[in-house]
C-alpha cells in the first residue's frame, strides 16, 4: 500500500484513549491496534484552537493522517447537525460547502491520498465526501464540483490557480476552513511555490476563518515555512506554530568500500557494478538513486548485463512514458521488484514500505536531499534505514564522506525561502482579473501578505500590472490591444472573454524544454518508408535530438536505440545491437553541490587528520597532491598553473558546483583574452575549473603584470557579465521560460495546438530586441533574477568571489597536479568555450578546407 | 562605399557569383550589386510585433525600429542608388497603417535621394499608402530577376523561404540565417528582427534547386561561413 495513512505503532495500552480524540476515533485507532502519536494530537489541539501549524515529521511518521485528523474530527461532529439543503434547479442537494483543500505537488499523490483517506472515513462511517481534481478530471465533474463542492478536495497548485481564476471562486471557497499543504519543503523551492503562495493569499481573503496545516520533511529553516503558511502583516512577520514529530531511528549510512580501482573522473560508477549488484541480491528491495536520467539509463543497462540471476530490476525516470512509470510503481508496491534504478522522479511522494536498502550512486549533492532519499527505505520508525553511498570518482568520495558526517549530525541544507518571481506574479494578476475585477490597492495588499512577495514594492507591482495590460513597454503602442483595462469603477477587468480562455490554457509554472516523443519502430530497410504507430517509449528534449544524425545510437528507456527519422513531432527509433551507444546528454536533475556540503568538503581537504576515514586510494592521492603541490586551507582558493603539451593551464578549486564554475569559466576567459593570454577553452566540473590557452599565466604573474586577485575580482560580475548575457544561450533559455510563464508567449491556443510552430515566435529574437530597446523591462529583470540562482548560478559565484578575496593561493607547477587530473579528464567530454558560435563555425569551415586539401 | 563595406567587398568569401554576376553578400543579410548600386533585402516583416499584439500576444513593439536601424547601417555603408525590398516587407496588410511616427520618419529619410522598390509578397500583396517607394511584382535587370516567391527562372534572387542552416561541430549545433545559392539562383535570408527560419534541408529547397547541390552561406560576425547543403543538418 502506498503512502500509509496511519501510524504503524502497535497500541501499548488499548484503554489509554486520550480525552482529545472523539470516541469514534479512539475506537477506530484501538480497533486497528494503533495509538495516536503525540504529534497527531498536538496538531489536533492546534487546529481546534484555530491555529495554523507546520508539522515536521520523518517519512512513515503518520504525517498525512495527522494532517487530515482535525478535518475528519470536525466533519464528524458537523455530521450530526441537520444538513443544509440547497436547490440546484432540478433536485435538492446536501451541501455545507468545501471544508478542506489538500494540495500536493504530484497529481498521483493527490489521487493516492484520496483513496487511502476513504479507508478511515468508510470504517468510521463518517459523513464526508472526498474528491480529487486534477488535469484528468472530466469537464462535467469539474463543473459539478464548482456547483456542489465536496467536503474535502484534493488537488495541485495549478488547479487551485484555475479555480481561483473564475467568477464563482468566492462562492466555492467562502466556506473553506482548512488548507493542507503536503510536501511543503519541496513545493516552496520553485516557482510553483510562488504560485501557490499567491493562491493561498487569495484564499485567506475569501475565507476569513481559514487555517493552514503544512506537512514537511525536516528542513534547515522551519521558521521560513511557518511564515509561508500564514498571511504576513504589512510590518514584521507572522508565523504558524511549529509541531515537530519525534525523529526516527538514526539511519545507518556507509560508503561502499570498493575493492576496485576508483576512477579519477566520470559518473558511471561502472567499477562498482558488481558490488551494487551483490547488494541488490542480498536485500529484499533496493532503490538505486542516481543524479541524471542518462546515468539511470546507463546503470540500468549495465545491471541487466550483469543480471545472471534474472532479478526483477526496473527503471524509473521523468522522461519515461507515464504509463510505463505507473507500471513500475505498481509492481514495486506489490513487492514484485527487487530493485528500481531511479532519479529524483522518486524523491517525492509515493512510499513503499518494503524497501530495505537505498543505494545512492554518485555525489549526494546535499545532506537534506540525501536524508530524504534515505527516508524512502524502511518506514518503521523504530528501525534504522539503511543506505550505501557509491561514489563514482575520487572527488565524490570526499563529498560522500562529508555527507555521511553531516547526516550523523542531522545537519540540514535545504535552500532558503524564495523571493517571489515577477513572471509568476504576472500570471497571477491576469488570473485574478479573469476571476473578479480587482482594485489595484487591494490586490497589492493581498499579494504582499504572501510570504515570498512580502517585500514586493508598489512600483514593481504596478509595472507588472502594466505588463499584463499592454506589455509594459516604454513605447506605449498597444493601448488598443490591452488584455486588461482599468474601468471607471476603479477595477481592472479583462477586455474580452477570449483572454480568460487563453489564460486557462496556459496556466502553470513548469516550463519544460520542448520535448519530442520517442516511438519505437522497426528498422528501415534501405529506401523503405518508416512504419508509423509503434510503441511510445517516452520523451526527450528537442535539443538533444537536434544533435543527432540519422543512424546515431543512444540509450533510452533501458534500450539501445537507433535514430531513424523525425516525423512531425515524434522521433522514430529502432532497436539497435550497437554496443557503444552515444549516451543521451539530456539533463534531468543536475543539482549543484549544496553550499553547505561544499564547505564541509573544503574543510575535509584542509584537515589531513580526517583523511583516515577515507579509502586508501583517495588518501594516497591527497598525500601526493600535498607533496607535489598543496592543499588549501578551508577558506582559501587554490589556483595552480602548469604547462602541458605546448599549452598553459590554470586550474582552480572553488567547489561551488558546475553551473557557477561554467559562468566563472565564461567570465575568466573573457578577461584572459583581454590580457592577451589567448585562452583556448575551459572545462568545469562540480569541484574545479580548468582554463587553458597559449599564453603563460605563471610567467605573467612572476613578471608582475598580471595579478590573480584582479583576475578573480568581483567586478567581473559587472560589464563582463553583461556582455556575456547578451549572447548566452543559457540566458536565452532562462528568458524563454519567464516569457512563457508571464504569458508573453503562449504555448497553447484554443483549437490550434497543431499549428503551434507557426504561431509562436522564437523567444531568442524577442530577447535580442527587448534587450537592446528596453533593458529594464520587467521580463528581463525576471530572467536576471532567475539567472542569479538558476542555470548561471551568478549569486553563488558572487558569494564565492567575495569569500576568496585576499585568500587566493597560487602554486606555479612544472606539470599536472594530482588534484587537477579529474577535471582535466573531462576535457573533450564537457568542453564549452564561449557561446558565440562563430568560433565553432569557423572551426567547422576550416576543417572542411583541411579535408579538401588533403 | 564606406571602409567597412570595402573591407567586406575585398573578402572573397563574401562574393557570390550568380548567372555570371558577382554579388556582394553582406553577412548582415543584405545583397549588394555594385554595377547598379543596388541593395536588396528580403522579408523585413515590419510591424510583426504589433500584428501579434493585435491577436493577443503583446510582443515588444521594437521590431520595426530594430529592423530599420540595421537597414540604415547597410544603406549608410553602401550608399546604394536603389533599394529593393523583396516582398513581405510588412507582416500584414494593416502594417503600414500601424507604423509608428518615428519609424515612418526613419523610413522616409532612408528613401531620400534614392530609388526605393517594394516588391509585393504574400503578406503584402497590395501597394500601400504612406510608405513611399514604388510597387511592382518583380524586377529584371540584366541577367537577374528579383521577386518574392522563388520560381524556376534562371538568374533569380528571391526571398519568402527564410533559409536557415544548422551545422554541428564537436557535439554542438549552431543554427544561422543564410543565403542559399547555386550558380543560377539564390534565396536571400529574412532580414526582419522577428523572422524565424526554414531549414535548408527542408524539401522546399531541394525542390527549388533540383538537388542538394547548393551552398548555404551562413551569416556570421563580419563574415559568411559557407557549407555545402549536404553538410548541413536537417531539423
Amino acid at each position: 500500500m502506498r503512502k500509509h495513512m496511519t501510524s504503524m505503532e502497535p497500541a501499548r495500552d488499548l484503554f489509554d484513549t486520550t480525552p482529545q480524540l472523539p470516541e469514534i476515533f479512539a475506537r477506530w485507532f484501538a480497533g486497528r491496534g494503533w495509538q495516536p502519536r503525540a504529534h497527531q494530537l498536538e496538531l489536533l489541539a492546534k487546529a481546534n484552537a484555530g491555529r495554523s501549524a507546520l508539522l515536521i515529521a520523518p517519512t512513515g511518521g503518520g504525517k498525512t493522517l495527522a494532517g487530515f485528523l482535525p478535518t475528519l474530527v470536525e466533519l464528524s461532529e458537523r455530521g450530526i447537525r441537520p444538513r443544509n439543503l440547497k436547490s440546484t434547479g432540478r433536485a435538492l442537494m446536501r451541501s455545507q460547502g468545501l471544508h478542506t483543500l489538500y494540495i500536493s505537488p504530484l497529481k498521483a499523490l493527490a489521487v493516492d491520498i484520496a483513496r487511502n483517506l476513504e479507508i478511515p472515513v468508510h470504517e468510521m462511517g463518517l459523513p464526508v465526501r472526498i474528491e480529487t481534481r486534477t488535469g484528468d478530471t472530466p469537464a462535467s465533474k469539474r463543473q459539478r464540483q464548482r456547483r456542489d463542492p465536496p467536503d474535502i478536495l484534493l488537488t495541485t497548485p495549478e488547479q487551485l490557480a484555475l479555480l481561483l481564476a473564475s467568477a464563482d471562486a468566492p462562492y466555492m471557497f467562502g466556506t473553506l476552513k482548512r488548507v493542507i499543504l503536503d510536501e511543503l519543503h519541496s513545493l516552496i523551492t520553485s516557482k510553483r511555490g510562488d504560485l501557490l503562495s499567491l493562491g493561498l493569499a487569495r484564499l485567506f481573503v475569501l475565507a476569513p476563518r481559514l487555517a493552514t496545516i503544512g506537512l514537511s520533511a525536516t528542513v534547515a529553516e522551519p521558521e521560513e515555512l511557518c511564515r509561508f503558511l500564514v498571511p504576513q502583516p504589512p510590518r514584521g512577520e507572522a508565523h504558524a506554530d511549529l509541531v515537530t514529530a519525534q525523529a526516527g531511528a538514526q539511519p545507518i549510512v556507509t560508503m561502499l568500500d570498493t575493492e576496485e580501482h576508483l576512477p579519477w573522473a566520470g559518473h558511471s560508477a561502472r567499477h562498482a557494478l558488481g558490488e551494487i549488484y551483490a547488494h541488490i541480491k542480498t536485500h529484499k528491495t533496493t532503490l538505486v538513486f542516481v543524479n541524471t536520467r542518462s546515468q539511470a539509463e546507463f546503470l540500468f543497462q549495465e545491471l541487466w548485463r550483469a543480471n545472471d540471476d534474472n532479478l526483477a530490476i526496473a527503471l524509473h525516470h521523468g522522461s519515461l512514458d507515464v504509463a510505463q512509470r505507473r507500471r513500475v510503481e505498481d509492481a514495486m508496491a506489490n513487492g514484485k521488484l527487487r530493485a528500481v534504478v531511479c532519479t529524483s522522479s522518486l524523491d517525492l511522494g509515493v512510499d513503499w514500505g518494503d524497501v530495505d536498502l537505498v543505494i545512492n550512486v554518485g555525489a549526494p549533492k546535499g545532506c537534506s536531499r540525501l536524508l530524504q532519499r534515505i527516508g524512502r527505505s524502511n518506514h518503521r520508525l523504530d528501525e534504522p534505514s539503511e543506505a550505501v553511498l557509491v561514489p563514482a570518482n575520487r572527488f565524490e568520495v570526499l563529498e560522500c564522506r562529508a555527507a555521511i558526517d553531516a547526516v550523523a549530525e542531522n545537519a540540514q541544507d535545504t535552500p532558503p525561502l524564495r523571493t517571489g518571481a515577477l513572471d509568476v506574479l504576472a500570471q497571477h494578476i491576469l488570473g485574478r482579473a479573469c476571476g473578479e475585477p480587482f482594485i489595484a490597492d487591494e490586490l497589492y495588499a493581498e499579494i504582499c501578505s504572501a510570504a515570498p512577495y512580502a517585500t514586493l514594492t508598489r512600483a514593481d507591482f504596478d509595472a507588472t500590472v502594466d505588463f499584463v495590460a499592454t506589455g509594459g513597454y516604454a513605447l506605449k503602442a498597444y493601448e488598443r490591444f490591452a488584455k486588461i483595462r482599468l474601468g471607471k469603477d476603479g477595477r481592472w477587468r479583462i477586455t474580452h472573454p477570449r483572454v480568460a480562455q487563453r489564460y486557462r490554457m496556459n496556466v502553470g509554472t513548469i516550463v519544460e524544454a520542448d520535448m519530442i516523443k520517442v516511438r519505437l519502430v522497426r528498422s528501415r530497410r534501405s529506401g523503405a518508408v518508416v512504419p508509423r504507430g509503434g510503441r511510445l517509449l517516452g520523451e526527450v528534449e528537442e535539443y538533444f535530438i537536434e544533435t543527432l544524425r540519422v543512424g546515431d545510437t543512444f540509450v533510452f528507456a533501458g534500450e539501445i536505440l537507433k535514430y531513424e527519422a523525425l516525423v512531425e513531432d515524434e522521433v522514430y527509433v529502432s532497436r539497435s545491437d550497437a554496443t557503444d551507444p552515444k549516451v543521451p546528454a539530456y539533463e534531468g536533475g543536475k543539482f549543484p553541490l549544496s553550499t553547505y556540503l561544499a564547505a564541509r568538503v573544503r574543510a575535509l581537504l584542509a584537515k589531513p587528520d580526517a583523511w583516515r576515514a577515507l579509502p586508501d586510494q583517495v588518501r594516497e592521492w591527497l598525500e601526493i597532491q600535498q607533496w607535489r603541490s598543496m592543499l588549501p586551507k578551508a577558506g582559501d582558493l587554490l589556483v595552480e598553473t602548469f604547462p602541458r603539451a605546448a599549452k598553459y593551464y590554470l586550474v582552480c578549486y572553488p567547489f561551488e558546483g558546475r553551473l557557477a564554475h561554467q559562468t566563472l569559466g565564461m567570465l575568466l576567459t573573457r578577461r584572459l583574452e583581454r590580457a592577451r593570454l589567448r585562452p583556448l577553452g575551459f572545462v568545469a566540473n562540480e569541484y574545479a575549473l580548468a582554463v587553458w590557452g597559449l599564453g603563460d599565466v605563471a610567467l605573467r604573474i612572476a613578471r608582475g603584470d598580471l595579478s590573480l586577485a584582479q583576475l578573480f575580482d568581483e567586478d567581473m560580475l559587472g560589464d563582463d557579465l553583461e556582455e556575456w548575457l547578451a549572447e548566452s544561450a543559457l540566458m536565452k533559455r532562462t528568458f524563454r521560460s519567464c516569457a512563457i510563464i508571464a504569458g508573453l508567449i503562449e504555448k497553447r491556443f484554443p483549437g490550434e495546438e497543431k499549428s503551434r510552430r507557426q504561431l509562436t515566435i522564437s523567444t531568442d529574437l524577442v530577447y535580442d530586441v527587448l534587450r537592446k530597446h528596453q533593458p529594464d523591462h520587467i521580463l528581463l529583470r525576471a530572467a536576471r533574477a532567475d539567472a542569479a540562482t538558476g542555470l548561471l548560478d551568478i549569486k553563488r559565484l558572487g558569494e564565492m568571489l567575495s569569500r576568496i578575496r585576499g585568500r587566493i593561493v597560487h602554486k606555479a607547477l612544472d606539470h599536472v597536479s594530482p588534484l587537477s587530473v579529474p577535471v582535466l579528464l573531462e576535457i573533450g567530454r564537457e568542453t564549452v568555450y564561449g557561446e558565440a558560435s562563430d568560433m565553432l563555425l569557423a572551426e567547422a569551415a576550416d576543417e572542411l578546407i583541411k579535408e579538401a586539401m588533403r | 562605399m564606406s571602409q567597412a563595406a570595402r573591407n567586406l567587398a575585398e573578402s572573397e568569401g563574401n562574393l557570390i557569383v550568380l548567372a555570371g554576376v558577382p554579388l556582394l553578400a553582406d553577412p548582415r543579410g543584405g545583397l549588394y550589386w555594385h554595377e547598379h548600386g543596388l541593395l536588396a533585402v528580403a522579408d523585413l516583416h515590419l510591424e510583426k510585433g504589433s500584428s501579434f499584439a493585435a491577436r493577443g500576444q503583446l510582443l515588444p513593439p521594437y521590431d520595426t525600429a530594430s529592423t530599420l536601424a540595421r537597414l540604415s547601417h547597410l544603406i549608410a555603408d553602401y550608399r546604394p542608388r536603389c533599394v529593393v525590398a523583396l516582398g513581405d516587407s510588412f507582416h500584414d496588410g494593416g502594417g503600414p497603417a500601424r507604423l509608428g511616427d518615428d519609424d515612418r520618419e526613419g523610413l522616409r529619410s532612408m528613401q531620400r535621394g534614392r530609388e526605393w522598390i517594394w516588391l509585393t509578397g504574400n503578406h503584402d500583396p497590395e501597394p500601400a499608402d504612406g510608405i513611399g517607394g514604388t510597387f511592382t511584382d518583380s524586377l529584371t535587370l540584366g541577367p537577374l530577376t528579383f521577386r518574392h516567391l522563388p520560381s524556376d527562372t534562371p538568374g533569380e534572387v528571391s526571398g519568402h523561404l527564410h533559409p536557415v542552416a544548422r551545422i554541428s561541430h564537436r557535439g554542438r549545433a549552431v543554427s544561422r540565417r543564410c543565403f542559399a545559392a547555386d550558380k543560377t539562383r539564390m534565396v536571400m535570408p529574412a532580414f526582419g528582427a522577428f523572422t524565424g527560419g526554414l531549414n535548408v534541408r527542408d524539401a522546399a529547397f531541394a525542390d527549388l534547386f533540383g538537388t542538394l547541390a547548393f551552398t548555404a552561406h551562413l551569416l556570421g560576425d563580419g563574415r559568411l561561413y559557407s557549407f555545402a547543403a549536404k553538410r548541413c543538418l536537417p531539423d
